[in-house]
């Protein structure tokens, strides 16, 4: 069998963080080949690279596909190479027909006008190829995601395609759509299309992969033969997760309270959107004063759908459930009670919905808590400085200015200020959901320290993270969570990230 | 004076340089002009004139100041500009009510107006473009069917007195000629208030932490401030004193300004503005204050309403057609940012002075409409590319 693609020797840097390092991948022609990690780890980078969303020249290395050296200068420059990648995020226009999407910037037309009934009569041969029975004019949006994810394929085979890359493709499907979508992929195989599938299920990745590549922080580790058979779960999980873990998270002494600080009970919350699906489904956990507790899981597992339907119904319809802080319940129907019933909640996205990026460090510093730089409305620049100031110094934001607008700052500073606008609203419980994405791993250290301080101030903490390591370097009880249920929980001393994989994998 | 502090100077302008270049621009545009008007622009009467032809725009500005800021826009202020004028001409010219019962009345059924448009915007999620662009259609056609057609006017004195009024000379003859001293006197307190109220809050910032404006620029721009308000009253004593109106623009411009820079709601509808998502996870109730902005600025367009109608001595029904268009052209000149979250009080009146200086100017010296109107427009359209191109370069 002859090479199609080889990445040889792929870096890539942003600006703190190298996402890929020296990384290599070979791909034969007509197999299917799995790429495995757990989030964050760069296969989505690598894609990108391979794709030309990243183009020529913004990363070192060489990409050999066809037998020659490619330099693509962008997504059309690799397609017509027949190289067509397929988001995690469906790249959909939902008012416009399966048939218009299909051929979007690809028209069938002559002289800019459209060719309708050969655009119809095309579209029907090719979702008859993806087994989608589905009428061309019909809107996208009135079709669910397993069929939208058809549509993709189908625009991908429209385009003459030699390799399909596949980012994710079940992530958001049913059991019976996904195994279609398999099927549909050995059947490619069989007609000689190439497939890069980045999955996070090992099943599926078991079930149709003939070889497996395993990317770890960036790096590649191993790439496995899976067409004997021979290739365990285990295996891979292994190769995804083992890696240093000495020194990584500072030390510290739990101190943890007897009793129950916060409790949330039989807790539900349903899609706003559809209705019928239960994105949080009947959860119970609990947290004591001074505990770190973890809340692990896939993305799309329901964590962040939970923790902002607890504050303050920040997500969600349909909400059913009870808090309960020290034993008492509360009302945390909105964020303003939420905040006032003692709880913190520290976004994932810190850009979309933790920070004002346009204003200065104080002004977000104080935003969750005006009353405490305020009398009577009015505000006290003075007092707002100062608590400005109180933090850069306590959490060391590295600033020349607290007038300085957040928008300047890195990302590790950035979230300080986020952890500071909190602090000062002087919370029992913190929320902190993927405390640390996208920042390096000096800034880690620190943002680990503070949490470790929060909890020796007896505060209670909720920390969800896709990065097992963390978890289980920073918790002393991990919830696992998968499809909006708590799949079970481990105590610190139980806790292995092959135990939490399992334990997803298995629910 | 040391390196630091100077390199600090420097840092401090250079964040700041929006808010002053605007006010360096129209000082510019005056002193344009000023010599191409052979010293027209300046003399007492036209300066009085300029407050007078503004004053609505003016009031506009501060309250679509707060609706831009808070992330929309209102269309509609206009129209309720000609609908309260028509009002207030039904009731007190056709009912013959009083003007003390009048004036609270329509500003009354300003932020009803107000109100009723934000409570779509701010509860329904209804894009505000939409909303007042249907109000705008609305009370156009409410002018017309209150006025019958028709103008209605004129007014008694009482009521023309809130725009084309003077602030009575208490100390009146003192002088002898037409200099009228207890304005003087309020422009010589006003202009010596300013630094030491200033001073003060300096004081008790530094209680608390070290100042971030540079004392030099402080020092400066009171010494800027001061003596263009000592030369403004100068001007105006020497004709009929202060107008009603430019004390009335005083207060709101005094109050909105307090209340953007040193209140929390006030901090609340720059952060609504900034990043809603945020506000709302920060505890903040963002649709009670869209609601807020919409129904100060049905407020602030009924006074307008009354003023314009004051100073025409009658309401008519085109009264009030195209305002709108000035008042948002006046707030993005003055550094609002389209997306929201970004604009100072200061900076729209500053805005709507630049506009009312053009207009004014270009009339004295013979600019036809046509011109002025592309001219105003490019100006706009400067502005804006001005204000995109120093973002992007820092």
């Amino acid at each position: 069998m002859d090479t199609i693609l080889e990445m040889k020797n792929i870096t890539k840097t942003f600006p703190g963080v190298k996402a890929l390092d020296d990384v290599s991948l070979k791909v034969e022609r007509g197999e299917i080949h799995a790429l495995c990690g757990e989030n964050g780890a760069g296969k989505s980078t690598l894609m990108k690279v391979l794709s030309g969303v990243y183009p020529h020249g913004t990363y070192e290395g060489d990409i050999l596909y066809d037998g020659g050296v490619q330099e693509f200068k962008d997504i059309r420059d690799s397609e017509e190479r027949g190289i067509i990648i397929i988001h995690q995020e469906l790249a959909l226009v939902p008012l416009l027909s399966i048939a218009e999407n299909i051929f979007l910037g690809n028209e069938i037309s002559e002289n800019g006008v459209i060719n309708w009934p050969a655009t119809f009569a095309r579209t029907g041969e090719l979702l008859s190829k993806v087994g989608l029975k589905e009428n061309p004019a019909t809107l996208v949006t009135n079709i669910g995601v397993g069929k939208q994810q058809l549509v993709e394929i189908a625009k991908a085979l429209s385009k003459k395609v030699k390799l399909l890359i596949l980012d994710e493709p079940t992530a958001s499907l049913q059991e019976n759509d996904s195994q279609k979508l398999l099927d549909l992929l050995l059947e490619f195989k069989a007609q000689g299309i190439t497939s890069i599938l980045i999955s996070h299920k090992l099943n599926e990745i078991n079930r149709v992969a003939d070889r497996i590549t395993v990317i770890r922080d960036g790096k590649a580790i191993s790439t496995l033969d899976a067409r004997g058979g021979n290739i365990t779960e285990d295996h891979i999980v292994k190769d995804m997760v083992g890696r240093d873990m000495a020194h990584r998270y500072p030390e510290r002494t739990p101190s943890i309270g007897s009793g129950k600080l916060m409790e949330v009970r039989n807790w539900s919350a349903t899609h706003p959107l559809h209705p019928e699906r239960k994105v949080v489904d009947n959860v119970s956990i609990d947290v004591a004063a001074g505990e770190v507790v973890g809340i692990a899981g896939l993305m799309g597992a329901g964590r962040t759908e939970l923790a902002m339907s607890i504050f303050g119904q920040s997500y969600g319809t349909d909400i059913s459930g009870e808090i309960l802080i020290n034993g008492t319940p509360v009302d945390v129907s909105t964020v303003e009670k939420a905040i006032a019933s003692g709880l913190a909640y520290v976004t994932e996205d810190r850009k979309e919905m933790g920070l004002i990026l346009e204003e200065s460090i104080t002004t977000n510093i104080t935003l969750a808590n005006l009353p405490g730089v305020s009398e009577n409305g009015v505000l006290n620049d003075g007092a707002e400085r100062s608590v400005a100031e109180e933090y850069r110094e306590k959490i060391n934001i590295r600033t020349p200015n607290v007038a300085q607008k957040v928008m300047n700052l890195s990302g590790g500073n950035q979230q300080k200020v986020v952890l500071s606008k909190w602090l000062f609203a002087a919370p029992e419980v913190l929320i902190l959901d993927e405390p640390t994405r996208g920042i390096d791993v000096g800034a880690k250290y620190e943002i680990y320290t503070i949490i470790n301080q929060l909890a020796a101030d007896g505060k209670g903490v909720i920390m969800i993270s896709s990065e097992m390591p963390e978890l289980l370097g920073m918790c002393d009880r991990i919830y696992v969570m998968n499809e909006g249920e708590i799949k079970g929980q481990l105590a610190a001393k139980d806790a292995s990230q092959e135990a939490i994989m399992r334990m997803i994998l298995k629910g | 004076m040391t390196d630091t502090e100077t390199k600090s100077i420097g840092y401090y302008l250079r964040t700041h340089i929006r808010e002053y270049g605007m006010v360096v621009a129209l000082v510019a545009i005056l002193a344009f002009f000023q010599v191409l008007t052979d010293g027209i622009m300046l003399k007492p009467v036209n300066l009085t004139n300029l407050f007078l032809q503004n004053s609505y725009i003016i009031i506009m500005a501060v309250g679509m100041l707060l609706v831009i800021v808070g992330g929309n826009i209102d269309l509609s202020v206009g129209s309720v500009v000609g609908f309260i004028g028509a009002l207030a001409a039904v009731m007190i010219v056709n009912w013959d009510l009083p003007t003390v019962l009048v004036v609270p009345v329509c500003l009354i059924a300003g932020a009803i107006i107000g109100a009723a448009q934000g409570y779509w915007v701010a509860y329904w999620r209804i894009p505000s473009f939409i909303v007042t662009l249907a109000g705008m259609l609305v009370f156009k056609g409410l002018t017309l069917a209150l006025l019958g057609g028709a103008s209605v006017g004129p007014f008694p004195d009482s009521f023309q007195a809130m725009s084309s009024g003077f602030i009575p000379d208490f100390f009146g003859g003192l002088i002898e000629g037409r200099f009228n001293v207890f304005s003087m006197t309020l422009g010589v307190v006003l202009a010596a208030l300013l630094p030491i109220l200033g001073l003060r809050s300096r004081a008790k910032q530094e209680k608390f932490a070290a100042v971030e404006e540079p004392m030099a620029v402080f020092v400066i721009k009171h010494a800027v401030a001061g003596i263009a308000i000592l030369f403004v009253t100068y001007l105006l004593s020497t004709y009929r004193g202060l107008p009603n109106i430019l004390v009335i623009m005083a207060v709101l411009i005094a109050i909105f300004t307090f209340i953007t820079n040193s209140t929390t709601l006030g901090r609340r509808i720059y952060a609504l503005g900034g990043n809603e998502k945020a506000a709302k996870l920060s505890g903040i109730n963002t649709k009670r204050l869209t609601f807020f902005t919409f129904a100060n600025m049905g407020m602030l367009a009924a006074l307008a309403g009354l003023v314009f109608a004051a100073r025409l001595n009658t309401a008519t029904p085109k009264a009030g057609l195209a305002f709108e268009l000035d008042v948002i052209a006046a707030v993005f000149i003055g550094g609002a940012s389209m997306s929201g979250g970004v604009g100072k009080v200061i900076g729209a009146v500053v805005g709507a002075l630049i506009m009312g200086v053009m207009n004014n100017g270009m009339s004295i010296i013979g600019v036809g409409i046509d011109w002025q109107q592309v001219i105003k427009g490019l100006v706009l359209l400067a502005a804006v590319i001005l204000d995109v191109y120093n973002k992007n370069k820092a």
